[in-house]
């Protein structure tokens, strides 16, 4: 069965489209470390890069990928092969094409320019972000059968989660200013992968001033190793949930 | 016993009809308390190695009190363990150990009492209460002294260096840790505070109030509870010092309240949690100062008129500054920010449109801390733009006309 895996991963990453992502990634990479003064203001600019391209990247390449592979998909099932094993087989080999992708083109100039604690804990927060959108993407391309609405319900995930959600939060902060909302706000947080990634790094990069806030709740959190096992457990459940229910959905579908 | 004691005597005299010298930790001479009472003004006591019991000890003369080899004054966790009280006095080369501690009275290492020309030097005080604690002192030198102790909560723990109703003093070469306050000044006048090193202290590395007419170079206040804070001065000048790593949530590199005409150049503003908070001060001029990756670099409330900031540099803070009000009565032209993103078309090093250090949502988390959270977002960015373009809620005034295209070369 690892055979379709290799399949989709040999497929994909000779797919230009998939190279060309990987030089960009690491264009940008290397010309921000390149050109800023310090590796810290560096691994700002490329913790937007993190936080924007790479969730919109990989929801609308796998959308695509997915409703493109669609009549490989039919052809598999003809096949003694389980739904649920061949979805899995697929999403594995997506993923993993992304894990390499954002590990050759931000990894290596993380590695020869910033390799700090901060500077790894970008390149983590990168790989998960890929892999739990992808997921998302499999979930999108298997609840419609329309390509044009698909890739649609992609690009609002990603609007929902980089922007939409951020409001959502600053309009509750306001609504309820007069209550204590630090736990509630780490609660928030694990909804959202990209603002986990976001505030992780925020605890690495402006850690002054996160412990200018009262108590310093949010360090004391997101510094504590049972914090920090918490949100990791998270990432990985926004890559698994999306992931079984797609499997349930794909189960259950009439092609 | 008399005559046992007339040779002690003897012996002591002895010493000191020769050479002005008396020794005290010898077989004929073994307190120190001895020795000082045989001695006459100008002699010197030359106290050997050991472990001198006997606190306090009272210095009611003009002597040189010299520590050979380290001699440990351990005043046992109850007493204070020397007293000053007379001028021109000389300690140096003491370990004062284990004062009394006391929430009722202030419990000193070394006291120095009214006196005058009084130089503390090469001295170590561990386990002090106070450790030099001077009232009333004028003209007097604390020199390159080390002070630790194990403070933890402000409550129950005292001053490195305490000096109250003093001028003239010169503090310098010192290092103290783990104490309330390193060095702390009140009614303080005409000093200088040179080379000093505070760290780890459970309050302020630096803390002074009513203390007019001082300078302080080249100190460094690392981590300290709450960084340095200096209040109701006049005429404080400040020079290369270094603040850093002074985090927490009241936690400031320097905090600056009520203080007038004074100068602070060339100083280092580290990983702070607030580089400089004013609060009600005036007339103050920051030239060539560096604030690096501090969470604010500067907060000035509204209350500040008349601070002038001049090629200073500012990199890589999360806040440039942060101000609680629309009133801007100071000038903030013509220094660097890292944050800059305008240009310079006649090439003349200076940027063509104006540096607004002060982002909407340094306005918004001021007023709601929780908010922090949505740093760097992105719906934070958009609105930090669109304030960029048309000014509403940050202070209109608060603005550089003139910022640098490049850093300024400091030192």
């Amino acid at each position: 069965m690892k055979k379709i895996t290799k399949y989709v991963l040999i497929d994909i990453l000779r797919n230009r489209f998939m190279l060309a992502y990987t030089v960009v990634l690491s264009g940008i990479s290397f010309s921000l470390f390149i050109l800023e003064d310090s590796s810290g203001k560096a691994l700002l600019g490329l913790m937007n890069v993190v936080l924007f391209i790479i969730p919109l990247v990989s929801l609308v390449f796998s959308t695509t990928y997915l409703y493109n592979a669609a009549e490989f998909i039919e052809l598999m099932l003809s096949q003694p092969v389980r739904r649920k094993v061949l979805l899995n087989r697929i999403f594995s080999g997506l993923a993993l094409s992304f894990v390499i992708a954002t590990a050759t083109g931000i990894g290596l100039p993380v590695l020869i320019y910033g390799a700090t604690m901060q500077g790894l804990y970008l390149l983590l927060s990168a790989i998960l972000l890929s892999v739990i959108f992808s997921a998302l993407a499999l979930l999108a391309s298997v609840i419609t059968r329309d390509k044009a609405r698909g890739i649609g319900m992609a690009l609002l995930l990603w609007v929902y989660f980089a922007f939409v959600f951020d409001g959502l939060v600053l309009l509750i902060l306001f609504q309820f200013a007069d209550y204590p909302l630090e736990g509630a706000m780490i609660a928030m947080t694990m909804l959202n992968p990209v603002d986990l990634v976001r505030i992780f790094m925020l605890l690495q990069v402006d850690l002054s001033a996160m412990m200018g806030i009262t108590g310093a709740v949010f360090q004391k959190y997101f510094g504590s190793i049972t914090g920090q096992v918490i949100s990791l457990s998270v990432m990985v459940l926004w890559m698994l949930i999306p992931l079984v229910i797609a499997v349930k959905k794909f189960n259950k579908r009439d092609l | 016993m008399i005559r046992i004691l007339q040779i002690i005597l003897f012996f002591c005299f002895y010493v000191d009809l020769f050479a002005g010298t008396i020794t005290a930790g010898t077989k004929q001479c073994p307190r120190i308390a001895d020795a000082i009472a045989l001695a006459k003004k100008g002699d010197t006591v030359l106290v050997s190695g050991g472990t001198y019991k006997e606190s306090p000890i009272i210095v009611d003369k003009s002597i040189v009190l010299l520590g050979r080899q380290m001699p440990v004054l351990d005043g046992l966790k109850k007493h204070e363990i020397m007293i000053v009280t007379e001028n021109d006095v000389t300690i140096e080369g003491f370990h004062f150990r284990n004062s009394g501690f006391s929430g009722y009275e202030d419990v000193a290492g070394l006291r120095l009492k009214q006196v005058r020309n009084v130089v503390v030097r090469y001295n170590h005080f561990t386990n002090t209460y106070f450790g030099v604690y001077g009232q009333h002192i004028s003209n007097c030198h604390v020199l390159n002294n080390t002070f630790y102790s194990t403070a933890k909560d402000e409550t129950l723990s005292g001053n490195g260096i305490h000096c109250w109703k003093s001028d003239s003093l010169l503090i310098k070469g010192n290092k103290v840790s783990g104490h309330r306050d390193g060095i702390y000044f009140e009614f303080v006048t005409k000093s200088h505070i040179e080379g000093n090193m505070s760290t780890g202290n459970v309050r302020y590395g630096l803390h002074f109030m009513f203390s007019n007419d001082d300078t302080y170079i080249g100190n460094s206040f690392v981590d300290n509870g709450a960084g340095v804070a200096v209040m109701y001065s006049k005429r404080v000048t400040m020079l290369r010092n270094r603040f850093l790593q002074n985090r927490g949530e009241a936690s400031y590199g320097i905090l600056l309240k009520d203080i007038a005409d004074s100068y602070a150049d060339g100083n280092f503003f580290e990983d702070n949690t607030v580089g400089i908070f004013m609060e009600g001060s005036s007339r103050i001029k920051f030239t060539q100062n560096q604030f690096t990756a501090n969470g604010w670099a500067i907060r000035m409330q509204a209350s500040c008129d008349d601070i002038t900031m001049l090629r200073n540099n500012f990199k890589r803070n999360s806040f440039d500054i942060a101000t609680n009000g629309s009133l801007v009565l100071n000038n903030i032209d013509h220094n660097y920010w890292d944050k800059y993103e305008g240009y310079d078309l006649n090439k003349d090093g200076l940027g063509d449109v104006p540096y607004r250090p002060t982002s909407l949502f340094s306005m918004i988390s001021e007023r709601n801390e929780a908010a922090m959270l949505l740093f760097r977002s992105a719906i934070v960015s958009i609105i930090d733009k669109a304030e960029k373009v048309l000014p509403g809620l940050t202070p209109e005034a608060l603005k550089d006309n003139k910022p640098s295209m490049k850093p300024f070369n400091l030192k």
